[in-house]
């Protein structure tokens, strides 16, 4: 061991030698209360509105803090910075800031730091990934029209009253919309984001519980308690230490020696021996996630007349049950309806909305498919990619379910895609002519983000071309309503047109699974399967 | 001597041309990879043009690919999809494998080498027997089954070392990843080197140096084995760049951040600038390593002469 600190330190003083930079390397004793934990490359870089996927969305749920914050446990929109957010005709919203909230760097957060930020995100040419969160906002066409250059640099929907209050008007109603304000693109960004850029995504500066200490691309994030942090999360650790890792397996591996503290990802390899090797401290708990087998509805043949038959008697057909026991250990719950439990009552769940279509039975699976005129062509395809998440072996499985049901050994063939970009593309072009996996993770615990973007006629996750008029005026006046009960009972509604007509297959909601080390307690997991890192306690 | 590496390093030009094409077009041909950006939602259309645009995606396949050699030949390899300029990547990534590499190569050639020697000279006996049996089974065993096995024993039951390498991947714990990628090519140099050595010890120059007088240990080191080792020389040269390309598993396995995950990386995320750079850089060492290798031919045997 001590070998291999001297073998380090040499390496470090050398690298020290070449580069300015010995970060990294400097204070060993370091270790003491951080927390040590898995992470994936974030895919993008690590800006608010450019981030779109767990890894980075990770950090961003460290060292910024918005509006609204999803509670952890239930996932309730709680206010943040907001101390209130009015509306009158659940269009036109005036935001008041709580005082006392400044950036880890020292200035002050502001309605402009928000305005600012909001602009920057939805204009075009910052080429954000995220800019359709602002659609909603009036002026969004100007600033981030389908094509050509923009029209205007701000959004006309935005205007700072005052230091601490700022009024935003859509271009719909939207009675929920304040509700979305938690995601971690809706940011506010300091001044140093604007003045300068490069340095600023070098080491990214915000207002959460965390500061970053040092960020290594490809290998390394290591974070820092902020102690001026004003919030009531503070962290309850010295920091935490992110560390890339090519391979869930090694993650695991490296717990299970008592090199790292927190993997959340189980790899699947591993699920079988979980509880053993952990056993309370391995976490499995729903998270905000569907998979869904989307049916190509701009094809003919799957919407002539008796077709939603079929579709019904497909779903019929996929014994959830037994895949979800067998392939996934119980990390993964049979869905019965189109959103997640991880929504919670208020947020809009309701289990069994899509009644006996989710409910296996093989002879009435027959009869329906039958009844619809049979399969297109006597035989479907099921595409996913199957580079990650043991996509292939489900679609195994849920193709034998469907051809023992209708004893036919031919009836469903599988169609492996090799990387995710292939997939995403034959998705996107809608070259597919079969049902296909669709995997959903909420952007923030409501059932609107659920239905809206995946089901409204041309809506900008809709693959299938889904359309239904009955289903849009749910969908609008769910919007409409005032109370979110109300809101909650349309989209129930919505939803069960989705029962009726089944445009997608709904197969399981998907658990965050999560492990670690005895050198830390108090872990959980968010509904968007993130780790709860500021609560966590070392030693 | 001169105007034969002068000629070999000219033939290498059109080699790296065509092998740069090839790749980009492979990597090309598996489709857009913007649509892969924005996760399970779909790409907003204008700011997924705007991407396609700044990353040249939006133009036909020769003109990207000129666009391409432009900035190689002006030493910029292009940036990936977190921002960061691939040369920074490769700055990062190359130094882990050559250091991976070389500890693997080392074993080779040290390990590989003397069993190969010693089994050789004892053909047919016990000793030849064992090693032949040992390799065997090395080379049956695939190499994610050596790298997680012996991950598993020494890294968590006996926990002699870490089983993850740090970012800075020091030597001292890139031994156990050494060995494991070194495993496969070490049973074939083993067994290149035992059957040459087995071969060239009946040659009329070896009895000859024995008739002379010459000690045991001269005979085998400056006559068999210098002879014997022009098969084995030309197996690990171009074994280096094999090694450099296929650590894939290995550096996956214990979390090495070298070509390997970048390569890895780069195919999974579908960015073309990623794995057309890593793997030019890669067709350069293997055309060198080969270059080497047939220079070293005329060390080892001085009828081996290029005009």
């Amino acid at each position: 061991m001590r070998g291999a600190t001297r073998a380090r330190w040499a390496v470090c003083a050398l690298s020290a030698a070449l580069v300015a930079a010995a970060a990294g390397c400097g204070g060993s004793g370091s270790g003491a209360g951080v927390v040590r934990s898995s992470w994936g490359d974030p895919q993008n870089q690590l800006e608010p509105a450019n981030t779109n996927e767990v890894q980075g969305g990770k950090v961003l749920a460290m060292i910024f803090r918005g509006l609204k914050r999803y509670d952890p446990r239930s996932g309730a929109a709680e206010n943040m910075l907001a101390e209130q957010i009015e509306t009158a005709d659940q269009q036109n919203f005036t935001i008041t800031l709580k005082d006392g909230w400044t950036f880890s760097n020292g200035e002050k957060v502001t309605s402009k730091s928000f305005v600012d930020a909001w602009n920057y995100a939805a204009l075009v040419d910052n080429k954000q990934k995220n800019a359709s969160f602002f659609e909603y906002v009036d002026g969004y066409d100007k600033v981030h029209p389908s094509s050509g250059s923009a029209t205007a640099r701000t959004l006309s929907g935005l205007v700072v009253k005052d230091d601490r209050t700022f009024t935003v008007k859509l271009s719909t109603k939207f009675s929920t919309w304040p509700d979305t304000l938690g995601y971690a693109a809706y940011a506010p960004l300091p001044r140093a984001f604007f003045d300068d850029h490069a340095a600023w995504l070098k080491k990214p500066v915000g207002n959460g519980p965390y500061t970053v200490d040092s960020y290594a691309k490809g290998s390394a994030m290591k974070l820092t308690k902020w102690e001026g942090y004003p919030g009531d999360d503070k962290a309850r650790n010295s920091g935490v230490e992110l560390r890339v890792y090519t391979d869930n397996n090694t993650a695991y591996t490296d717990l299970q020696a008592g090199n790292l503290d927190l993997v959340d990802d189980i790899p699947s390899a591993q699920l079988k021996n979980v509880k053993n090797d952990l056993g309370d401290r391995y976490i499995n708990q729903p998270a905000g996630i569907i998979q869904t087998l989307v049916f190509p509805m701009y094809d003919a043949n799957w919407t002539k007349s008796g077709m939603e038959k079929v579709r019904r008697g497909l779903s019929m057909a996929i014994n959830r049950e037994q895949i979800t026991d067998q392939i996934y250990h119980k990390t993964r719950t049979p869905a019965t309806d189109w959103t997640s439990p991880a929504l919670g009552g208020q947020g809009g769940y309701k289990a069994g909305l899509c009644g006996d279509a989710c409910t296996f039975d093989a002879a009435a699976a027959k009869q329906l498919i039958q009844d619809g005129g049979g399969l297109p062509g006597g035989r479907i395809t099921l595409t996913s990619n199957v580079d990650t998440g043991s996509h292939r072996v489900w679609l195994d499985a849920v193709c034998n379910s469907i051809n023992n049901a209708l004893g036919n050994d031919n009836a469903c063939v599988v169609n492996p895609v090799g990387t995710f970009a292939d997939f995403r593309n034959q998705i996107s072009e809608h070259r597919l002519s079969n049902p296909f996996r669709s995997g959903w993770q909420m952007d923030y615990p409501l059932i609107q983000n659920f239905l809206q973007p995946l089901y409204y006629t041309d809506a900008s996750s809709n693959y299938g071309k889904f359309s239904d008029p009955e289903f849009d005026r749910l969908v609008d006046e769910a919007n409409a309503e005032r109370s979110q009960d109300a809101a909650n009972t349309k989209f129930h509604d919505a939803e069960r047109i989705l029962a009726r007509v089944m445009p997608a297959i709904p197969l399981w909601y998907q658990n965050g699974s999560a492990g670690y080390s005895e050198r830390i307690s108090d872990v959980t997991l968010n509904p968007f399967s993130v780790p709860v890192y500021e609560q966590i306690k070392v030693g | 001597m001169g105007r034969y590496v002068v000629r070999r390093l000219l033939q290498m030009v059109p080699v790296f041309i065509g092998s740069t094409f090839l790749i980009f077009f492979m990597v090309y041909a598996l489709g857009d990879p913007v649509a892969a950006l924005f996760g399970d939602k779909a790409p907003d259309p204008a700011t997924a043009a705007r991407i396609r645009q700044e990353l040249y995606l939006d133009e036909p396949l020769w003109k990207q690919y000129a666009h391409y050699m432009g900035q190689i030949l002006s030493g910029d390899f292009g940036t990936a999809f977190n921002g960061q300029p691939v040369t920074e990547l490769m700055a990062d990534a190359f130094p882990v494998t050559l250091r991976l590499t070389l500890v693997a190569i080392l074993f080779e050639i040290v390990i590989g080498i003397t069993l190969g020697v010693l089994s050789g000279l004892r053909r047919g006996r016990s000793a030849d027997t064992t090693v032949l049996l040992l390799t065997l089974i090395v080379v049956s065993i695939p190499t994610f089954v050596s790298g997680y096995v012996l991950q598993y024993l020494f890294g968590v039951k006996w926990g002699i070392v870490s089983p993850s390498v740090s970012p800075e991947a020091p030597f001292d714990e890139l031994l156990l990843p050494g060995i494991v990628l070194a495993l496969t090519s070490l049973a074939y140099v083993t067994r290149l080197s035992r059957t040459s050595i087995a071969e060239n010890s009946r040659a009329d120059y070896v009895r000859t140096a024995v008739a002379k007088g010459l000690p045991r240990r001269r005979v085998v080191t400056r006559h068999l084995l210098r002879n014997s080792l022009i098969p084995v020389v030309t197996f690990i040269g171009t074994d280096i760049g094999a090694l450099m390309g296929g650590a894939i598993v290995t550096e996956r396995i214990f979390n090495i951040h070298g070509v390997g995950f970048q390569l890895y990386q780069g195919i999974l995320r579908q960015n073309s600038p990623t794995v057309v750079g890593f793997v030019t850089i890669l067709v350069i060492v293997f055309l060198l390593a080969n270059l080497f290798v047939d220079l070293l031919y005329a060390v080892l045997d001085p009828r081996i002469r290029y005009a």
